[in-house]
C-alpha cells in the first residue's frame, strides 16, 4: 500500500477546484487513457492577466488527483509568466512530498500547465507540443522532457527517470539513451563512450554463452515488447544464426529489426565480428 | 482500524478460528522436532501424518504423494525445476500469459538461461485454444504448466482435459491450483494432473505453508536438499503448526466446499449483478460461466482502480485492482492486457473476492456505497462522455 502523507489524501478525498471552466482562456491536457493518467486544466484570466480561476479533471490514482488539485489551488491568482516556472518539485514539496514511484503525477500536472499556457498564447492546440525526439516509445517522452525532469530534480539513475516521466517503464530498450541523457544533462559526458565491459579474447563456449546472454537480457524483451521473439539457433565461428517468432516472423521491418537491433547489439555486447543471419 | 469487509479472499484470508486453535498446542508445549529420537518430539510426527491424510482427502489422491513446501510459489518453483532437472534432454516448457507470477517468472527466467518458452495466449474470455495447445506439446517439451483457476478473473481452465491432452502427448503436467483448492471440487484420483501446487492461506490456513502434489511414479528432482524430510523429497525443518493448520483448513474445505458453491456463489452474484445494473458502464471480465463461484473482476471504465480502491478503503472494504498504479508497475495487469480487455477497462478493473465468513450485509453495503465512488470519480475524469 502507498504511504500517501494526510495532505495528499485530503487533496484526493477533497479535491479542491474540481471540474471544468466554461470557455476558458487557456485549455491544457496531458496524459492518455493508454498511460493510466490524464489531466485536463482550464483557467480563466482577469482584466490584469492573473489567473482568475483554475480547474481540472483527473483520470488517476490518488497522487494524479492530489497534484492536480493543489497546482490549481498554487497558480491562482499568479501572471502566466509566474504560472510557467513551476516545476513538478514545487507540485510535490506544495503536497509535503509523494511517494518516489508516483512522482510522474506532479510531472503530469507541470506539463499540463505548461500545455494550458502555451494554449493560451495559440501555440499548440490544447495538447503539449512534441519538442525534441522521442526516447521511449511506449509512453511517447522526448529527449527534451527528460532532460527537464533530470535537472528539475537531480535524478541520477534510469530507474528515477522512469519514477518521474514513465520513460522507461513499458518494454525497457530505451534505458541505455536515457542513462545517456542523465550522464550528458547531469555533466558525466564521456564516461559513457568507453564500453563498460568487453573481453577481449573469447573461447567459443564463452562467446556463445554470451550471445545467448545478450539475446535473452538486451534483444528478446525489445522483440517481445511488439509481440515477437527470438531464437539462437547455432553459433558457427562468427557466423550467428538466428530466427524470429511470433510477430517478429511475419513483420516486414524484420530485416531492419535484424540490423538496427539484433547485429548492434551483439556488436556491442560480444564482438564486432559477428555475423548475424536469419535462418529462414 | 474500524470495521474491516473483506472482500479479498483471492489475495489472502483470515485463519479459521478452528484451524488456529488446532495450531495453539505447536506453538506452545508442542514444540519438539518431529525427526528427534525421544518421545517429546517424535510425538508431532503423529499430527503431521493426519494433516497429510487431511490435505490427501481434500485432493483425492494418496497421502504419499503429498508434499509439504513454505508456500504455494515454492511448490510452482520445486515442480518446474524439479521436472527440468530430471528430464535434463526436454528443453521446452509450456504455459499461459495469464499465469501467477510464481509460474510466469520462473518460466522467463528459464527462457534467459536457454529454455524454449511457449506462451499460450488467452481469448477475450479468458480462455484458452486447446488446439494450439495440443499442437505445442510435442517430445521435446519437458513439463506443460498451466493455471487450474486465475487469481484475477476467476476463470478455470479446463485442467482435465488439458492434463489428457498432455498425458496422450507424454508430457508432464503441472497445474496451480492455489485459487482453487477449497473453492471448487477437486479429484486427483480421476484426473491425469502430474503435479499440483496449492497455497494454505488461500483456504484459511496460516501464511507460510503450502502443498505440492506429485504422483506417484512422477520423476522429479528435489528442489530443497539437506535433510531427509518429506521423504527427501523437501529437506528442511517442518512448520509444525502450519503444517498441522492446513491440515485442518483442508479437512474445513471438505465440509464447506458444497456452501462455496451456493452460499457463496449466491452472495457474489448478487453483488455483481447490483454493481453492473447501478453503475453505468461497468463490464465484467472474463468467462462468466467457468469461474470461480467466489470471484468478479469488473471493469468500471473512465476511472482508475487504485482511486476506487482507495475510496473504498475510507469505507472499511477491502478489494484489489488491475490497475497499473496499485503496483507501482506503469501497465495494467497482464492478465487483462492478455484478455485484450482496452486500456479504457484495465485500469479500471477491480476484483471482489469473497469467502464464507462473509455476509449479505456487507454485500449490501458494498452494493449502496460503489455507484456513490463511481460517480465521484467520474465526475473528476475528463474521459466521461458528456
Amino acid at each position: 500500500m502507498w504511504d500517501y502523507n494526510k495532505k495528499v489524501m485530503d487533496y484526493f478525498l477533497n479535491p479542491k477546484n474540481a471540474g471544468e471552466i466554461e470557455n476558458p482562456d487557456g485549455v491544457g491536457e496531458e496524459g492518455s487513457l493508454a498511460c493510466g493518467d490524464a489531466l485536463k486544466l482550464t483557467f480563466k484570466l482577469d482584466k490584469e492577466g492573473k489567473i482568475a480561476d483554475a480547474k481540472f479533471k483527473t483520470f488517476g490514482c490518488a497522487s494524479a488527483i492530489a497534484s492536480a488539485s493543489i497546482m490549481t489551488e498554487m497558480i491562482i491568482g499568479l501572471t502566466l509568466d509566474e504560472a510557467s516556472k513551476i516545476t513538478n518539485k514545487d507540485i510535490v514539496d506544495k503536497l509535503g512530498g509523494l511517494p518516489e514511484q508516483k512522482m510522474h503525477c506532479s510531472v503530469m500536472g507541470m506539463e499540463a500547465l505548461q500545455a494550458a499556457i502555451a494554449n493560451y498564447h495559440g501555440k499548440g492546440k490544447q495538447v503539449k507540443k512534441q519538442e525534441g525526439k522521442i526516447v521511449c516509445t511506449c509512453f511517447g517522452v522526448t529527449d527534451k522532457e527528460i532532460e527537464k525532469v533530470v535537472l528539475e530534480n537531480n535524478l541520477d539513475s534510469v530507474e528515477q527517470v522512469t519514477n518521474y516521466c514513465k520513460a522507461g517503464g513499458g518494454c525497457g530498450s530505451c534505458r541505455g539513451e536515457i542513462q545517456m541523457i542523465i550522464d550528458r544533462v547531469r555533466g558525466k559526458e564521456g564516461k559513457g563512450t568507453i564500453p563498460a565491459e568487453k573481453p577481449k579474447k573469447l573461447t567459443n563456449i564463452q562467446k556463445i554463452g554470451l550471445v545467448q546472454k545478450t539475446i535473452s537480457e538486451q534483444i528478446r524483451p525489445l522483440l517481445k515488447a511488439h509481440g515477437g521473439d527470438i531464437d539462437l539457433i547455432d553459433v558457427d565461428g562468427n557466423r550467428v544464426l538466428v530466427a524470429f517468432r511470433g510477430m517478429c516472423s511475419q513483420c516486414p521491418t524484420a530485416e531492419f529489426t535484424m540490423k538496427d537491433v539484433v547485429e548492434a547489439r551483439l556488436h556491442e555486447f560480444v564482438s564486432e565480428d559477428l555475423i548475424v543471419e536469419e535462418q529462414m | 482500524m474500524s470495521k474491516v469487509i473483506y472482500f479479498d479472499n483471492n489475495a489472502t484470508t483470515r485463519v479459521a478460528p478452528e484451524v488456529f486453535e488446532e495450531m495453539r498446542p505447536f506453538l506452545t508445549d508442542l514444540y519438539g522436532n518431529p525427526s528427534s529420537m525421544h518421545t517429546f518430539g517424535g510425538q508431532v510426527e503423529k499430527y503431521i501424518r493426519q494433516s497429510r491424510e487431511m490435505v490427501a482427502n481434500l485432493l483425492g489422491c494418496d497421502s504419499s504423494e503429498i508434499i509439504f513446501t513454505s508456500c504455494g510459489t515454492e511448490s510452482d518453483n520445486a515442480a518446474i525445476k524439479g521436472i527440468l532437472a530430471s528430464y535434463p534432454e526436454k528443453r521446452k516448457i509450456i504455459t499461459t500469459r495469464v499465469e501467477h507470477p510464481a509460474v510466469l517468472g520462473v518460466c522467463r527466467e528459464l527462457q534467459g538461461m536457454g529454455y524454449k518458452v511457449v506462451e499460450l495466449g488467452v481469448n477475450k474470455e479468458g480462455q484458452l485454444d486447446l488446439n494450439e495447445l495440443e499442437s505445442q506439446v510435442d517430445e521435446e517439451t519437458a513439463i506443460v504448466t498451466v493455471m487450474y483457476a486465475n487469481n484475477e478473473t476467476g476463470v478455470i481452465f479446463p485442467i482435465d482435459k488439458i492434463a489428457e491432452i498432455v498425458k496422450s502427448k507424454g508430457s508432464v503436467f503441472h497445474t496451480d491450483a492455489v485459487q482453487a483448492v477449497g473453492k471448487i471440487p477437486l479429484n486427483l484420483n480421476k484426473s491425469h494432473i502430474d503435479l499440483l501446487s496449492l497455497s494454505g492461506h488461500k483456504l484459511h490456513a496460516p501464511k507460510g505453508v503450502g502443498v505440492l502434489y506429485v504422483r506417484k511414479g512422477t520423476r522429479i528432482t528435489p528442489f530443497l536438499i539437506g535433510g531427509h524430510q518429506e521423504k527427501s523429497r523437501r529437506a528442511g525443518t517442518e512448520n509444525v503448526a502450519g503444517i498441522v493448520g492446513l491440515g485442518k483448513a483442508a479437512e474445513l474445505a471438505q465440509k464447506f466446499i458444497g456452501e462455496e458453491n451456493t452460499t457463496v456463489k449466491k452472495l457474489r452474484d448478487k453483488l455483481e449483478n447490483a454493481i453492473l445494473k447501478t453503475c453505468k458502464d461497468a463490464k465484467l471480465n472474463g468467462d462468466k460461466i467457468n469461474r470461480l463461484p467466489n470471484t468478479t473482476n469488473i471493469s468500471f471504465e473512465f476511472i482508475e482502480g487504485e482511486a476506487i480502491l482507495l475510496l473504498l478503503d475510507q469505507f472499511g472494504i477491502c478489494a484489489s485492482s488491475g490497475s497499473a498504479c496499485t503496483s507501482g508497475a506503469l501497465e495494467p495487469s497482464h492478465v487483462m492486457r492478455a484478455m485484450g480487455v482496452p486500456f479504457t477497462a484495465a485500469h479500471g478493473s477491480t476484483r471482489f473476492s469473497l469467502s464464507r465468513y462473509n455476509t449479505e450485509e456487507e454485500v449490501d453495503f458494498l452494493i449502496e456505497k460503489m455507484p456513490i465512488i463511481v460517480n465521484r470519480l467520474r465526475e473528476l475524469s475528463p474521459f466521461v462522455p458528456k
